[in-house]
C-alpha cells in the first residue's frame, strides 16, 4: 500500500469514527481542503498521523471541538462582494416587500459577519420590523460568537468601503460601538436574528423562507453531496422564493439547475421557477 | 505522497503560481502556449481585487488559451487557463476544481501552497507546477509537495523575474528541476503535450 492509499485509509476511518460517535458527517466533503484542515489539526494537535487525530478525537471531546471548528469556519467579511448587497437591494428587497412578513435563511453563517450586513441593508430598506433572519450553523461555538455580534476593530475600515460599495446609506460608525480592539454591533439589529443550530448535512427542513442566502458554504461539499443539500434548500423555499450562493458557485452542475431562473446570473441569485 | 496515474487519467496538469510582477509574466508565459499541446493550466496570482474577471480579461488578450476564473466545481478541460478567483483559495479535485474560504495561507488568499499541494495530492507525477516572480516564499511548500509526488518543477530564473525572492527561494530548498526564462518555461510546457 503506498502512502496515498495509505491516507486515504486513514482519513476514511476518521471521517467514520467522528460520524458514529460524534453524529457529524464530513464523509461527502470535497477533499481537497477536507485533507487540509484534517492534517492543519493533526499538526496543531502535535500529532503525527491522521489515525493519531482518530483516537484523540475519539477519547478527547474537546479535541473534537478544535477539529469541529476548523471544519466550520470559513473567513469572511461584512459586505463581502458590494455588488451582491446592490443586487439584494434593487432585485430581491422589491420582492420580499411584497410580503407582510418575511423569512429568510441564512445558512451556514459561521460568526455572523453576512447575517449582520444583512440586518443592516434590511433596516435601511424599511423592513427591520417585518424581517426574521434565521442564521444557522452546525457548530455552536460560532454561533455564540456570531449571537456576540463583536468583531475585530481593524477590520471596520474594509467593511466601511464596502458597505458604501454595497449600496449603503448611513455612517457606518453608527451601528457599532468600539471597546478596545474590538466593536459591539447595535444589540437591536440582533433582534431581527434567531440563531440555531443546524445541519445541512444531517438535518432536515425546518421552516419555509422566501429568501434562502447560503454563500460559499457548499463549496465544501462534494458533488453529491451539493445535490443532495441543494434538494434542501429547495424544499425550503416558498414557490418564488429566491436562493442566492456566492459569486463562484454554479447552479449549472447541479440536479436543481432546472428548478430555478436566473434572477441575477452575476451575483448568482435565483428564484424558485414554481 | 504516491498518486496513482488512473486518479488523474494520466492526464496532465500545469499549476502556476505568481506574486509581485506576476501579472506580464504570467501572460509572456501564456502567449506562447499552444492550445492544441498545452494541458490545462491554473494559476494563483497574488493580487488586489481588480473586480470580477478583469485579471482573466487582461490575460485573454496575451493567449490563444481560454482564460476563465475558475468556478467551484468547474471541470478541468484541456485549452483553457483557470485562474484562482480573488479571495479564494483554488484547490484541485479529480477532474474538476474546488474553491475555498479558509483561512490565509502566510497571508496569502489565493495560496501557491494551496494550489499546488492539492495537485500534487491528485495529480501525482503528471503535476507540472511553475514558480514564478514574487517577493515572498509562497510556493516552496507547494513544490516540495509537487516534487515528493514525483511531479515536473519549473522555476523561473530570478535574475529576469522583477521580484526574485519566491523562485530564489524554491530554488535554494534545492526544489527546481529546471531553471528557466519565460519564453523557455512555455517551449517546455508545450514540449509536454506534444510527448503525451
Amino acid at each position: 500500500m503506498t502512502r496515498g492509499e495509505l491516507e486515504k485509509l486513514e482519513l476514511r476511518l476518521l471521517l467514520d469514527a467522528v460520524h458514529q460517535h460524534y453524529g457529524y458527517d464530513f464523509r461527502d466533503y470535497a477533499r481537497s481542503s477536507l485533507r487540509r484542515r484534517i492534517w492543519r489539526r493533526v499538526a496543531e494537535e502535535g500529532l503525527q498521523t491522521i489515525s493519531g487525530l482518530q483516537e484523540r478525537v475519539l477519547h478527547d471531546p474537546e479535541a473534537m471541538e478544535r477539529l469541529l471548528l476548523d471544519m466550520s469556519i470559513s473567513v469572511t467579511s461584512m459586505f463581502r462582494d458590494p455588488s451582491f448587497f446592490a443586487a439584494l437591494r434593487e432585485k430581491v428587497v422589491p420582492m420580499l416587500r411584497t410580503y407582510p412578513f418575511v423569512r429568510i435563511w441564512n445558512a451556514g453563517c459561521a460568526t455572523g459577519e453576512e447575517t449582520y450586513s444583512l440586518a443592516i441593508l434590511l433596516r435601511e430598506e424599511g423592513m427591520g420590523d417585518r424581517v426574521r433572519i434565521y442564521a444557522t450553523d452546525m457548530n455552536d461555538t460560532v454561533l455564540r460568537r456570531a449571537k456576540e455580534g463583536v468583531f475585530s476593530l481593524e477590520r471596520m475600515q474594509d467593511y466601511t468601503r464596502d458597505y458604501i460599495r454595497g449600496g449603503g446609506q448611513a455612517a457606518f460608525s453608527d451601528y457599532y460601538k468600539a471597546f478596545g480592539d474590538r466593536v459591539r454591533f447595535d444589540p437591536t439589529l440582533a433582534e431581527t436574528m434567531v440563531f440555531a443550530r443546524h445541519n445541512l448535512v444531517t438535518d432536515v427542513r425546518f421552516n419555509e423562507f422566501h429568501l434562502i442566502i447560503c454563500r460559499n458554504v457548499m463549496i465544501y461539499f462534494d458533488q453529491a453531496l451539493q445535490d443532495r443539500v441543494h434538494g434542501l434548500l429547495y424544499d425550503s423555499l416558498v414557490r418564488f422564493g429566491t436562493l442566492a450562493l456566492g459569486h463562484k458557485e454554479s447552479i449549472r452542475f447541479t440536479t436543481h439547475a432546472d428548478a430555478y431562473v436566473e434572477l441575477d446570473p452575476q451575483e448568482k441569485i435565483f428564484r424558485r421557477a414554481a | 505522497m504516491t498518486v496513482m496515474p488512473s486518479e488523474s487519467g494520466g492526464r496532465r496538469l500545469v499549476v502556476v503560481g505568481a506574486s509581485w510582477g506576476g501579472l506580464d509574466a504570467v501572460g509572456t508565459v501564456l502567449a506562447d502556449l499552444d492550445p492544441d499541446s498545452s494541458p490545462p493550466v491554473a494559476v494563483a496570482q497574488h493580487r488586489a481585487d481588480l473586480g470580477e474577471d478583469a485579471l482573466a480579461r487582461a490575460l485573454q488578450g496575451r493567449t490563444r488559451m481560454r482564460v476563465v476564473e475558475a468556478h467551484d466545481k468547474a471541470a478541468i478541460e484541456p485549452g483553457a487557463v483557470y485562474l484562482a478567483p480573488p479571495d479564494y483559495h483554488l484547490l484541485v479535485e479529480d477532474g474538476h476544481f474546488a474553491l475555498s474560504l479558509e483561512p490565509p495561507v502566510r497571508y496569502s488568499r489565493p495560496s501557491i501552497d494551496a494550489l499546488f499541494e492539492s495537485a500534487a495530492d491528485v495529480y501525482g507525477e503528471s503535476v507540472v507546477a511553475v514558480l514564478l516572480t514574487g517577493a515572498n516564499d509562497d510556493g516552496t511548500r507547494g513544490m516540495r509537495a509537487v516534487k515528493r509526488a514525483g511531479g515536473l518543477a519549473l522555476v523561473q530564473d530570478p535574475s529576469t523575474a522583477v521580484r526574485p525572492e519566491m523562485p530564489a527561494s524554491a530554488i535554494a530548498a534545492g526544489l527546481a528541476d529546471r531553471v528557466l526564462g519565460l519564453p523557455a518555461i512555455a517551449a517546455a510546457i508545450n514540449d509536454l503535450g506534444a510527448a503525451v
